[in-house]
């Protein structure tokens, strides 16, 4: 789904070193410069801790440690880490829940990073409304402040109807009503909040609710996960961005009759895992967004 | 007097077929409809999940989780309803369009929710 946000920009990003393939949302670009407030951080998502399935991915108990790795050998590291959701594949087993949430919170502690923030998925927190994730990881939905930015992270998996709740909507109005409206926000959502593939329940059913409060403010980007792929959609002037997993691709949007994680490539292991990192600049109001593989190369 | 009680019968006679009219037309019209349908939903089927629908006639759907809170949806005739565990959840409309629309459960139920689908076939 093309946007018209394109990569466009080779940019030498301060923090991660090197010369990178990035993309600038560049609709913020041409504010004042700012440089005091420049930082980055670094969004996992979809590591489903257990997953188990040769087939997709034979690699399966190392790959989120290699994500870890490669994270931890960035010449700088992040202000924080951010994991949008699915830190554990689902079990129905209550048990076999809390030793996957247990082994996943070890493997993340050998990040160097040491600011590091969770929201579930529907996998970590849709059959028991999130009870075990909080025990392991906190509270599901929040806000903080960071550098001039204000974030929010939205829960839109605990509840199994894939919705916000009005409870959760009236919190986020609330907690946005303090803000100037040229406030620069980004947004953590696993789900993406617009429908961009309801069929595979690629959508929040309340969240055109959450999108319509958000659209007050004129700074609004939205980061997420689910999807397992990138991709870049916009609702008016906010920017909707999906980050890769990191266990196993999915197909693009309807792109096959059956959603169905994309099989293993001998040739090409872990093609479509990675992380990514962004370098936010507050005072501009951009993002350099860059891709990175499984294994810390830069996507090109 | 007799004239009171004669038009007092003809206006009772009157209401009666009146009433009668109205649930026979009723009872016309509730043939038109399909039998509604039942349908279970647990983990992680439906059953049946093939249901043929006949295009233009109302239908009723009934679905009983056997389990925890499940959901149908179904994106090409644009109808959706939680399956609540404990009470039969309806859903009544007339499809309007003869094809094969593809169904699946939108609350996440566990394991095996990806794989928990069905299809509609309605006929012209």
């Amino acid at each position: 789904m093309n946007n018209g946000m394109q990569r466009r920009d080779f940019l030498k990003m301060a923090g991660v070193g090197g010369v990178v393939f990035a993309s600038r949302l560049g609709f913020w670009a041409d504010a004042a410069m700012g440089e005091l407030d420049d930082f980055f951080f670094v969004q996992l998502s979809d590591s489903h801790w257990g997953f188990n399935n040769p087939g997709v991915n034979p690699d399966s108990a190392v790959t989120l440690k290699k994500a870890i790795a490669s994270v931890n050998s960035l010449d700088h590291q992040p202000d924080f880490v951010m994991f949008t959701g699915d830190l554990t594949h689902v079990t129905d087993d209550d048990a076999e829940r809390r030793k996957r949430m247990k082994e996943v919170k070890e493997i993340i502690g050998e990040l160097k990073a040491k600011d590091i923030k969770f929201m579930p998925g529907e996998h970590d927190a849709g059959l028991d409304e999130g009870k075990v994730f909080k025990e392991f990881f906190g509270e599901m939905h929040y806000a903080f402040d960071h550098k001039g930015i204000h974030f929010v992270v939205l829960d839109n998996v605990s509840d199994a109807r894939s919705i916000l709740g009005n409870a959760q909507l009236e919190w986020l109005a609330d907690d946005l009503k303090k803000l100037d409206k040229n406030a620069p926000i980004i947004v953590f959502t696993h789900r993406p909040l617009f429908d961009l593939y309801p069929e595979w329940d690629w959508f929040t059913r309340d969240g055109g609710k959450a999108i319509e409060v958000l659209m007050q403010h004129t700074k609004v980007a939205v980061f997420y996960g689910h999807i397992h792929q990138e991709n870049q959609h916009m609702t008016g002037h906010i920017t909707h961005r999906s980050a890769q997993g990191s266990m196993y691709p999915l197909p693009a949007p309807g792109s096959v009759p059956v959603k169905a994680p994309v099989p293993w490539d001998p040739a090409k292991p872990y093609k479509g895992l990675g992380f990514r990192s962004v370098e936010a600049k507050a005072k501009e109001h951009a993002y350099n967004v860059t891709e990175f593989t499984i294994t810390g190369e830069v996507v090109k | 007097m007799r004239s009171r009680k004669t038009m007092l019968l003809l206006a009772s006679v009157a209401i009666v077929v009146f009433i009668a009219s109205f649930f026979g037309a009723w009872a016309v019209a509730d043939e038109a409809k399909q039998a509604p349908i039942k349908i279970t939903a647990k983990m992680f089927e439906y059953s049946p999940n093939e249901i043929t629908l006949k295009k233009g006639v109302p239908v009723v759907l009934e679905f009983t989780s056997l389990d925890r809170l499940h959901g149908f949806f179904c994106p090409g005739l644009e109808i959706r309803t939680d399956i609540t565990p404990g009470k039969v959840n309806r859903l009544e409309f007339t499809p309007q369009k003869a094809g094969t629309f593809p169904f699946h459960c939108d609350n996440f139920c566990g394991t095996g929710h990806e794989k928990m689908t069905g299809k509609i076939i309605v006929t012209e």
